[in-house]
C-alpha cells in the first residue's frame, strides 16, 4: 500500500515538474502560444484541458479491457471528442466572454497531441487511480505553464494581472507581448530557464557522486 | 511498460470493432445532445441579453425594443426567428414612441469578419452610437476600434450624408467623417465601410421619419405570452 502511495503521487509529480509537457516535452504549443495573452484566458484553457484530459484519462484506463486494441485511437479520440464538447457548451454557458476570447481554440483541445499521448502511453496501460493521477499531474503541469505565460504576458503586455491594473496610468504597455512574437519569445526565455535549471541540477547531483567516489576511494 | 512498442494486438473479429465504436459513438452522441440540451436554454438568454444591452447603449434613451424584420416592402415588427433573417431593432423609450434603429451590420476587417450593431435617428440621418458584437481584430491594435473611446466617440453624432468619410487622426472637422485610429488603419476603415454598406442597404428599406412601426405590445405581455 505504501508503495502504491508512493508511486501514484510520484506519477502526479512528474506530470507537474520533471515531464511537463509544455516545458520538458514541448507538447501542447498551439493553445500554448494562441490563447496566453492574459492570465484569465490562460486558465480558462487549463481548466478545459485538466476537465478533458482527467475525464478521458478515467474512461480510457477504465474501459482498457474492451477497447480492442486496433480500434484504440478511434476510440480514445471519441471519447476526448466527446469530453470536449462538454467543455464547450459548459463554458459557453457560464462565462460566455472567456469563451469568446478562447474561439476556436477549445475544440481544438481534441487536437492537443498531449492528451492523445496521455491515453495512448499512460492511461491505457496503467490502473484507473494511476491514470487519473497521471492526468491531474500532466494537466496540473500544463495549467502551470500556460498560467507562467499568460501571467507574464499580461503583466508586460498590458500592465494588469487578471484585469487588475498593477501599474497605474504611468506604464506603457509592451504591446508586442500580448501579440503572437511576445508569446513565442516568452516561451523561448522559459524554455531556456527550464533547461539551464535541468542542467545545474544535473551537474550538481554529477558533482556529488564524483565526490562520494573519491570519498569511498580514499 | 514500453512506450515505443504497443502491446501485441490479438485477432478480434471485425464485427467486434465495429460493435465497439459504434456502442462508444451512441454514447458519446447521447451525452452531446444531453449537455446540448441543459445548456441551450442559458445560452440562448446570454445571447438575448447581449443584445438587448448593446441595443439600449447604441441608441441611447431606450427602454423597450422590438425586432423588425423588412417584408413585403414594409419593415414589420416579429418575435419569431428566421433562418437567414435580417433583422433591425426599434427602440422605444418608456410611452412607446419611437427613438431610433439598432442596425447590425457585418463586413471583413483585418483578422476576420467585424460583426457591428450601430444606433441610426431616421430624421436627423445621423448615427448615435456603435457597438462591436464580433472581431478577431489583432489584441492591442485592431481591438482599438472598441477599446478606443476616442474613436468609438467619433459615433455618437455622425452624419451619414452623403457618405462617412474615414480621416486621419485629428482632422475630423465634418460632421460625416471618423479620425481613424493611428496604428489600426485597416480596422478603423473596415468600421466605417461595414456601416456605409450596411446604411446604403437599409436607407431605401426604411420607412419615412415619423411613419416607424408602432411597439406593437409592452414587453412584459409577450414575455408571459412565450
Amino acid at each position: 500500500m505504501v508503495r502504491n502511495e508512493n508511486e501514484a503521487y510520484e506519477t502526479f509529480i512528474k506530470g507537474i515538474w520533471r515531464d511537463n509537457p509544455v516545458f520538458v516535452q514541448v507538447l501542447g504549443m498551439c493553445p500554448m502560444l494562441a490563447v496566453t495573452n492574459s492570465a484569465i484566458n490562460a486558465v480558462a484553457m487549463g481548466g478545459a484541458t485538466l476537465f478533458v484530459l482527467v475525464g478521458s484519462s478515467f474512461l480510457v484506463a477504465s474501459f482498457k479491457q474492451w477497447i480492442p486494441k486496433q480500434v484504440r485511437i478511434s476510440g480514445f479520440i471519441i471519447i476526448i471528442a466527446t469530453f470536449v464538447t462538454v467543455a464547450d457548451y459548459t463554458l459557453l454557458a457560464l462565462v460566455p466572454k472567456v469563451h469568446k476570447e478562447l474561439g476556436a481554440f477549445i475544440p481544438l483541445i481534441v487536437a492537443n497531441c498531449m492528451i492523445l499521448g496521455r491515453q495512448e502511453a499512460f492511461a491505457s496501460r496503467n490502473t484507473v487511480r494511476l491514470a487519473v493521477m497521471d492526468a491531474l499531474g500532466t494537466s496540473g503541469g500544463f495549467m502551470v505553464a500556460l498560467f507562467s505565460l499568460g501571467a507574464i504576458r499580461e503583466i508586460l503586455g498590458n500592465g494588469s494581472l487578471f484585469g487588475v491594473d498593477l501599474f497605474g496610468e504611468h506604464f506603457e504597455p509592451w504591446v508586442i507581448m500580448i501579440l503572437p512574437p511576445g508569446g513565442f519569445l516568452t516561451l523561448g526565455l522559459i524554455l531556456l530557464f527550464f533547461n539551464w535549471v535541468t542542467q545545474q541540477k544535473d551537474k550538481f547531483i554529477e558533482q556529488v557522486a564524483e565526490a562520494e567516489r573519491v570519498a569511498t576511494d580514499g | 511498460m514500453s512506450p515505443d512498442k504497443p502491446p501485441e494486438a490479438p485477432a478480434v473479429s471485425s464485427t467486434r470493432l465495429v460493435l465497439t465504436l459504434a456502442l462508444a459513438g451512441l454514447v458519446s452522441g447521447i451525452a452531446i445532445i444531453g449537455i446540448y440540451e441543459a445548456t441551450l436554454p442559458t445560452i440562448t438568454a446570454n445571447k438575448a441579453r447581449e443584445l438587448r444591452e448593446a441595443v439600449f447603449k447604441v441608441v441611447p434613451g431606450v427602454t423597450q425594443m422590438q425586432k423588425l424584420v423588412y417584408k413585403d416592402g414594409e419593415l414589420v415588427p416579429t418575435t419569431a426567428t428566421e433562418k437567414d433573417e435580417q433583422p433591425v431593432y426599434g427602440g422605444y423609450d418608456a410611452d412607446g414612441s419611437f427613438v431610433g434603429y439598432a442596425i447590425p451590420g457585418a463586413g471583413p476587417g483585418f483578422q476576420d469578419i467585424i460583426g457591428l450593431l450601430y444606433g441610426y435617428k431616421p430624421d436627423q440621418k445621423l448615427v448615435i452610437g456603435m457597438e462591436i458584437l464580433e472581431s478577431r481584430e489583432t489584441p492591442g491594435l485592431g481591438d482599438k476600434i472598441y477599446k478606443d473611446a476616442e474613436f468609438v466617440a467619433n459615433f455618437k453624432a455622425l452624419s451619414v450624408e452623403p457618405e462617412i468619410i474615414p480621416v486621419k487622426k485629428g482632422q475630423k472637422s465634418l460632421p460625416n467623417e471618423v479620425d481613424v485610429i493611428t496604428g489600426a488603419t485597416i480596422s478603423s476603415k473596415a468600421v466605417v465601410r461595414i456601416i456605409n454598406e450596411t446604411h446604403t442597404e437599409w436607407s431605401t428599406r426604411l420607412p419615412q421619419p415619423g411613419s416607424e412601426p408602432l411597439m406593437t405590445a409592452p414587453e412584459q405581455a409577450v414575455d408571459e405570452a412565450q
